[in-house]
């Protein structure tokens, strides 16, 4: 799947839940599906900090593409990161750093974005982006 | 006598406010407080009928404005029972009024080597300026602790003393535990030693009535917006023999007597402290805001409170896995809780998409924190006009939030 039909498939799930306590269930039920971080990940070295909930994020690069792995201590952070990791994992940094992440307005969570809020989701976006761009002029220029 | 809320409620405006299609529950008034209309009429009325710059001009509007800021100073003094206007200086709030307490009285009366007695549980705001004293004078901070409930070890208070003691800082009320410390206690211990001391009342002024005199404190601050008052407005008092003693915090207009190129010397109290132009408009809101609370009568507000305070530790207790931090028989306006494993910040995100404001993470007071091991904590704080429904709001609310995580 490409990282748009990834998203309009999120979009389809949240689309039809009006409240907001069913928007915040799912995204706190897609953390719990995730993977997590790998142990040795969960360091300061990989932190990002938001004010409140800590975020663990990392990546590799493997033939081409970018795997990334991503945990919080909060559920609902959690939860966001764990979209995110599912969307952009396994493209290449080029698609990753082209992608338009609209799905964040769409389902609602545009607030989240805002550098003041405390879960930190677009420190999380920019860091992704970071490894992407990373990997691209370390193996691809 | 008894209040009635539903009169009182019907002069906050933003009570009334939906959030997320839910009424709004407010129990984030530890952080600011909302303002009754008056406070905001009083706002828009200096501006539109009577602003001009105080205390320099001639001319009529400038002579109204300088007694209306005048006024609200008497208005303060009287409010916390300061024995003399002059000892009342505006500030922009309490963190100022303590950053100038730690220049001022740091600078002049603490050498290298002396020590300053805080508590565990002060806010940073009663921290960091005394650490940023250090730069200049090599002092010591000295911390009395508090046990497993929040109490404050008051008992050790002596041991910590000694002859580098300078000055005894400590909160009255704990914006992060909600106990109540000992003030006069602790003031009677230190001047027994001949020790001053500061009291940050942040958190007590709009839920207890304040007494400076009774309490014999040296220095007690405050902050206008949160006790109705407006933001930017602040309140430090000193003792006149203190305020006299230590040397002006800024430079500038208004705090001087005599400017030449060679010596300047300064105005007498308490425009010495208060450099610039000052928030003359903020200061009348905030005398409005005093005398509303007056007028309502702080004795009952606080009883209100005790009773919401009271209700709301029995019905949270009810909640599995509830945990209360700070448990001392001595607590005003606010409760600070975790729910089994689940995170503060998720607890707060699910409360807040309720319609319920309450605030999370470690409120400023970081040490507190550590000393539970905890990162934060979800805080409920209670005003004047939130009612028994609220809670039962704020009850259901984390009920319904907790079978939605995992942890
Ligand atoms: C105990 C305490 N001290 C000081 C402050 C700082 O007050 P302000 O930000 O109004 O200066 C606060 C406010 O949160 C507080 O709760």
């Amino acid at each position: 799947m490409t990282i748009e039909e990834k998203q309009d498939q999120i979009i389809s799930e949240f689309e039809f839940l009006e409240d907001w306590l069913d928007k915040y269930q799912l995204i706190i039920d897609k953390g719990m599906s995730n993977k997590g971080i790998d142990e040795e990940y969960k360091t300061e070295e990989y932190l990002i900090e938001g004010c409140q909930s800590k975020v663990w994020v990392h990546a590799e690069y493997k033939n081409g593409f970018v795997f990334y792995q991503g945990e919080s201590n909060t559920d609902i952070a959690g939860g966001i990161v764990s979209m995110l990791v599912d969307i952009l994992t396994a493209h290449t940094p080029t698609e990753i750093l082209d992608a338009d992440l609209y799905f964040i307005d769409r389902i609602g969570l545009k607030e989240h974005l805002s550098p003041t809020r405390s879960n930190g989701m677009l420190a999380m976006v920019k860091q992704m982006r970071m490894y992407a761009l990373a990997f691209k002029s370390q193996y691809e220029d | 006598m008894t209040i009635n809320i539903d009169k009182i409620r019907e002069d906050f405006p933003i009570l009334k406010k939906e959030v997320y299609r839910k009424p709004l529950v407010y129990f984030d008034n530890a952080a600011t407080t909302q303002k009754p209309t008056c406070v905001v009429d009083t706002i828009v009325k200096g501006y539109y009928d009577c602003n001009a710059n105080i205390h320099r001009g001639v001319h009529f509007l400038s002579q109204q404005a300088t007694e209306a800021h005048e006024a609200a100073r008497k208005t303060v003094q009287q409010f916390i029972h300061a024995q003399h206007a002059h000892e009342i200086v505006f500030t922009r709030g309490t963190t100022e009024a303590i950053n100038l307490v730690a220049h001022s009285f740091g600078i002049s009366q603490c050498s290298d080597d002396d020590e300053i007695i805080i508590t565990q549980m002060e806010h940073h705001s009663n921290i960091v300026p005394w650490q940023l004293l250090q730069s200049i004078r090599n002092i010591r901070l000295r911390i009395i602790p508090f046990d497993e409930k929040g109490v404050l070890q008051v008992n050790q208070l002596e041991s910590l003393i000694n002859e580098k003691t300078k000055l005894i800082a400590v909160s009255h009320v704990s914006n992060a535990l909600g106990t109540t410390n000992p003030i006069k206690e602790i003031a009677r211990i230190a001047h027994n030693h001949d020790i001053p001391v500061l009291v940050d009342g942040a958190q007590s002024t709009p839920h207890i009535s304040i007494d400076v005199q009774d309490l014999d404190v040296d220095f007690f601050a405050f902050s206008g917006h949160k006790i109705y008052g407006p933001t930017g407005i602040g309140v430090l008092y000193g003792k006149e023999k203190w305020l006299e003693k230590i040397p002006p915090y800024q430079g500038g207009g208004e705090m001087i007597h005599k400017v030449t190129f060679e010596k300047t010397t300064f105005n007498e109290l308490p425009f010495k402290f208060e450099a610039g132009t000052p928030d003359y408009i903020g200061s009348t809101a905030l005398a409005t805001a005093l005398d509303y609370v007056s007028n309502i009568g702080i004795e009952n507000i606080a009883q209100h409170e005790h009773e919401l305070l009271h209700y709301a530790t029995e019905k949270l207790s009810q909640i599995d896995g509830m945990r209360f931090i700070g448990e001392a028989e001595s607590k005003s306006g606010l409760i600070s809780f975790l729910v089994g494993n689940i995170h503060p910040y998720d607890l707060g995100t699910i409360l807040d998409k309720l319609g319920i404001a309450v605030r999370t993470g470690h409120h400023c007071a970081e040490p507190v924190m550590q000393a539970f091991n905890i990162e934060g904590t979800v805080r409920a704080s209670f005003a004047m006009y939130n009612t028994k429904e609220e809670i039962d709001i704020l009850v259901a609310g984390i009920e319904r939030a907790a079978k939605m995580f995992r942890r």
